[in-house]
């Protein structure tokens, strides 16, 4: 085995690992890190896969925006109040059986699958890996993909308003001042 | 070369366990977490199979699920934030009127 197979399963298993950390774990501080482990470990795999653009971009929206956002989330949801912020757990016999049964479904139809057998895939394994895919992403995405790119965008700034209305305005019903909800 | 069927692998296990996670977390932000590991699960079937495509559309799908997931985050968090401030809790099975 040489050593960038060896990286990959260390990769593969840091995944998996802290994936399955943030399942059993109660304290939600504990669970985010985790989640920053998945992440980065994920963007390692993207590379394996020869996709740097992508690993790039997973680090940066990932890591660098949702997981801080995801943080400020746990600080702004939780009485400060010294002790650890902890999440119970509930339905967990039937939340693992279900992830049980998904797991080994999505195994049986992977080991089904005669991936050699595939035309494309199979002329692919001719094909020289590209030493960068930034380029292609870029041509494609002012070319082919130029639609999807602008909706996309558009996407994003409705979304931006709406995260700053949702959280932002705070709206003086009668009720909110007259009976305290708790 | 490592073979596509290990990053498929990959991909069930942390599915399998995104979805263990939405069913038995009690917080909604456990809860979000839990949805972007199912994105990510989904990404990394996307990316394994573009290594295998000289076009690599694979790739630009999954640039725009991030793209997506980003959009998704920022809305469920404020939408969070919301749920708070009014029932002061975070816990989903503690919040059980759409209105006060």
């Amino acid at each position: 085995m040489d050593i960038n197979s060896l990286l990959f399963y260390v990769f593969a298993s840091i995944a998996v690992l802290s994936a399955g950390f943030i399942a059993v774990t109660k304290k939600i501080i504990y669970a985010a890190f985790a989640l920053m482990a998945t992440f980065l470990s994920i963007a390692a795999i993207y590379i394996f896969a020869s996709a740097d653009f992508i690993a790039i971009t997973q680090i940066m929206v990932y890591v660098g925006g949702i997981l801080i956002l995801i943080v400020f989330g746990v600080m702004l949801t939780s009485r400060l109040s010294g002790k650890a912020v902890l999440s119970g757990n509930s339905n967990g016999f039937w939340g693992w059986l279900c992830g049980t049964g998904i797991f080994i479904l999505l195994l049986f139809v992977i080991e089904s699958i005669d991936f050699l057998g595939i035309s494309w895939m199979k002329d692919s394994t001719s094909h020289q890996v590209q030493d960068t895919t930034t380029q292609t992403l870029g041509y494609g995405l002012m070319s082919n993909y130029l639609l999807v790119f602008e909706i996309v965008a558009i996407l994003l700034l409705v979304a931006l308003i709406g995260a700053v209305v949702l959280a932002g305005i705070k709206i003086n019903s009668p009720k909110q001042h007259t009976n305290d909800p708790h | 070369m490592i073979p596509i069927e290990h990053f498929l692998y990959i991909g069930a296990a942390l599915f399998a366990l995104g979805i263990v996670i939405i069913i038995t977390k009690k917080n909604a932000i456990m809860v979000l977490m839990g949805i972007e590991l199912l994105l990510n699960a989904a990404n990394i079937n996307l990316v394994a199979f573009s290594r295998h495509d000289p076009s690599i559309q694979g790739q630009f799908f999954a640039l725009f699920v991030i793209v997506v997931a980003a959009a998704e985050a920022s809305v469920a968090l404020a939408i969070v934030l919301r749920v708070y401030d009014h029932f002061r809790t975070a816990e989903l099975n503690k919040i059980k009127d759409l209105q006060e």
